[in-house]
């Protein structure tokens, strides 16, 4: 028996639900809860019933059907007798190419503009403010638009570079050549070519990349080895041995190695017919989309940046200051770790927001996830359910990935509590 | 009792949902207006003129089926679609008619649910080029950049071409008609392909015309016509018949100027059953009377709307060919009005 002062509970009655503080937030989450079921029945049952009436199925048996058309940039080996599928996964591949570049250029130029806008040059800060309020105020597709006009009305045909005395000649050393179509720039050929690693699917990989890549990561952790001895040597001795050249060696040389041992060389792009053959021919509806992501996204960046660095307390750079750091020393040493907790979380939006934003591709004709699937698959079959669906499955799974991979930057450089 | 009135509302609504698109005429009768989805604007066959009416070749076919179901040839929305979105439009309601120089194939035809119901004109694919581009022929567009409308059956058939060919291309992927003019035009193709009748269209739209040519191959069967949607073959016929009531009334000689007169004058009986002058053939599709006669008057016979828009005497400049009559030695063939 428990305390006997207490009051036996009242027997339950039906009322109680809406007038006793004990049921009514339960009753109130359970009618909400059989609404949003029920909406969410009526939807399905809705769109059922009208596939009926229409007499269509749900099904993606489309998907490994032929697909019968061509797609200009294919990341992949893609031809028009291949399936839907593999026309989608080229797709992908655009978007995320647009995407990750998207993304690397828009930080530097964002955060380069977000430093300085803070600028005591008058005049440096006031043009950077004129970039960032024109681009972010301006529609995305608009830009999109007026870049890839630009390139279409002011770069020559392929026609220009032709003949004894060309209106137009190519530049970097006979290298590049900008037409209203593609900028040709060199292929990689090689003397000594090594072959290729089968990945299946009709996808290779060069063991040329393989062997950079290796060098590449094996250098980067040579250097934080030599890193960490310089720190213990310093902590010890109290003298820093000079790492720089070592670093540069460690990174550049195996690489040099590998360029003199499978014979690299450029290929400069030819005109052969009709077009530029030989190099690498890349569409101007991707360097547009691509200039256009970057320049509105480094725009939102560079405020971004802003915010954190003026969230930093001026303390913290009067005693960087007073220390004797020079003004670009205080701001990578002290400001800017410390600016980059308040920095990460907005950034991936605009991760998010680009990656998204990618899909107005369609406006330039780039072939990307919305262009392949959701367009002339979506067209050619007439499965506008299931390919949007898949779509719109897509762009979530990498957004969360997007979203992961941050998360767990966001973690690494947010300030450590002890 | 409650819930079992919710739940019968519910099906209620989906259901009506559902019928709902299945009796298009009672819809277009209690809007009182046709919703014709057409081209973006190709001139001749579809374009909105300097006072914002459409007009052309695909027009008239609009015009015919709400002057014989409204009674009003100018009782019609034209709602523009891209090759992209046409077939939707249509499978979704939005549009009751699709009159878009669309190319009647057996997929559209039976896994998209459409019902092409007529061939307005017969086309093939072709390729203009630059003059001074010194091509010839499409077989010696060997490497060239293409520009092609995307979601269109020309894609395919390019495709095609050019592996049957051992050819190989870049595409310029273009949304509408608009755009691909300018990428041509600023040479970012050295090619621009799609029907031999949208190339003269576009090419007469130029500042000088005679400055490109339509090379002589013509790649595909490009049977153009009115689509409906599949399931509703009241609707179907209507629009089949109303087209049709517009070739057998260039077959027999009524023009949109002497058809008052033959209504009350002509001898033919099958002129006197198009007409609604005999026989109530419009009873049976659940129209009226004379039906026919209104989709004639509204912008004349097949001939006539043939030589108004894209005739030889209009800036397209298109021949017959095999759009003619089929005692012309064409194809155009209506089936008997009995």
């Amino acid at each position: 028996m428990t305390d006997v002062s207490a009051p036996a509970n009242p027997p339950f009655r039906l009322n109680m639900l809406i007038y006793d503080r004990r049921y009514r937030s339960m009753t109130f989450q359970v009618i909400v809860f059989i609404l949003v079921m029920a909406l969410g029945w009526w939807l399905i049952n809705n769109t059922i019933q009208n596939l009926r009436a229409l007499g269509k199925d749900f099904d993606f048996g489309f998907l490994f059907q032929r697909a019968g058309y061509d797609i200009p940039q294919t990341p992949i080996p893609y031809t028009s007798d291949d399936t839907h599928l593999r026309a989608a996964i080229v797709g992908l591949l655009n978007t995320i190419i647009v995407s990750v570049l998207g993304c690397v250029a828009a930080t530097i130029l964002g955060v380069g503009v977000g430093v300085a806008r803070l600028s005591n040059n008058w005049l440096f800060a006031r043009l950077m403010t004129i970039y960032v309020e024109m681009f972010r105020n301006i529609p995305l597709l608009l830009w999109i638009l007026i870049i890839y006009a630009l390139f279409t009305e002011i770069m020559p045909a392929p026609n220009a570079y032709r003949g004894e005395n060309p209106a137009w000649s190519k530049i970097l050393f006979d290298n590049v050549a900008l037409t209203n179509r593609y900028t040709a720039i060199p292929g990689l050929g090689m003397t000594n070519d090594p072959g290729s690693l089968d990945l299946g699917a009709r996808v290779t990989i060069s063991w040329a990349t393989i062997a950079f890549a290796a060098a590449l990561i094996a250098g980067w952790f040579l250097r934080r080895a030599i890193l960490a001895w310089a720190q213990v040597t310093q902590d010890r001795t109290g003298r820093r041995p000079t790492t720089w050249w070592i670093n540069l060696g460690v990174m550049v040389v195996p690489s040099l190695l590998l360029i003199w041992f499978f014979g690299l060389h450029l290929l400069p792009p030819e005109l052969k017919g009709f077009n530029f053959t030989g190099g690498l021919n890349v569409q101007n509806a991707l360097v547009a989309l691509w200039l256009a992501l970057t320049l509105y996204t480094g725009a939102f960046i560079a405020e971004i940046v802003r915010a954190g660095i003026l969230a930093v307390n001026k303390g913290q750079s009067e005693a960087a200051f007073a220390l004797g750091l020079r003004p670009n020393r205080t701001m990578n040493l002290v400001i800017l770790p410390q600016a980059l907790r308040v920095i990460i979380p907005p950034l991936i939006s605009q991760y998010l927001n680009l990656m998204k934003n990618s899909s107005l591709a369609i406006a330039v004709g780039y072939m990307d996830l919305r262009g392949t699937l959701g367009g002339t698959t979506l067209n050619q079959t007439g499965r506008e359910l299931e390919s949007i669906l898949l779509m719109m499955l897509i762009y979530l799974l990498l957004s969360l990935i997007i979203s992961a991979g941050m998360n767990v930057f966001n973690s690494r450089v947010k300030l450590k509590e002890r | 009792m409650k819930k079992s009135l919710f739940l019968g509302s519910v099906a209620a609504v989906t259901l009506s949902a559902g019928v709902g698109m299945a009796d298009t005429l009672a819809d277009v009768k209690a809007r009182g207006e046709l919703i014709c989805g057409v081209n973006t604007g190709l001139v001749g066959f579809a374009a909105p003129d300097a006072n914002g009416n459409w007009a052309g070749f695909d027009i008239a076919v609009c015009k015919a089926v709400a002057a014989s179901v409204l009674g009003d040839p100018s009782k019609v929305k034209y709602v523009p679609t891209t090759g992209q979105t046409r077939f939707t439009a249509l499978s979704s309601g939005e549009v009751d008619l699709l009159a878009r120089n669309s190319t009647w194939t057996f997929s559209r035809d039976t896994d998209l649910k459409l019902d092409f119901v007529a061939v307005n004109y017969y086309d093939g694919q072709g390729f203009m080029v630059p003059k001074d581009l010194g091509v010839t022929s499409a077989k010696e567009l060997d490497g060239a950049t293409i520009c092609i409308q995307t979601g269109t059956t020309t894609e395919l058939n390019l495709a095609d071409y050019f592996k049957a060919n051992n050819m190989s291309y870049q595409p310029v992927n273009i949304d509408s008609n608009a755009e691909g003019e300018q990428q041509y035009m600023a040479g970012a193709c050295d090619a621009y392909t799609t029907d031999a009748s949208g190339l003269a269209a576009t090419r007469a739209a130029f500042a000088n015309p005679e400055n490109h040519v339509i090379l002589p191959e013509i790649i595909s069967k490009e049977p153009l016509g009115p689509a409906v949607r599949q399931g509703d073959d009241l609707w179907a016929d209507i629009v089949r018949w109303s087209f049709y009531a517009l070739v057998a009334a260039e077959e027999y000689g009524v023009t949109s100027k002497n058809i008052d007169e033959l209504v009350k004058s002509s001898q033919n009986p099958e002129v006197q059953r198009l007409l609604g002058v005999t026989d109530d053939l419009g009873a049976m599709i659940g129209l009226d009377k004379e039906w026919a006669k209104r989709a004639i008057q509204a912008s004349g016979n097949y001939g006539e709307i043939f030589a108004a828009n894209i005739g030889e005497q209009t800036p397209i400049g298109l021949a017959r060919g095999l759009n003619a009559q089929w005692t012309q030695g064409g194809l155009m063939y209506a089936p008997p009005f009995r």
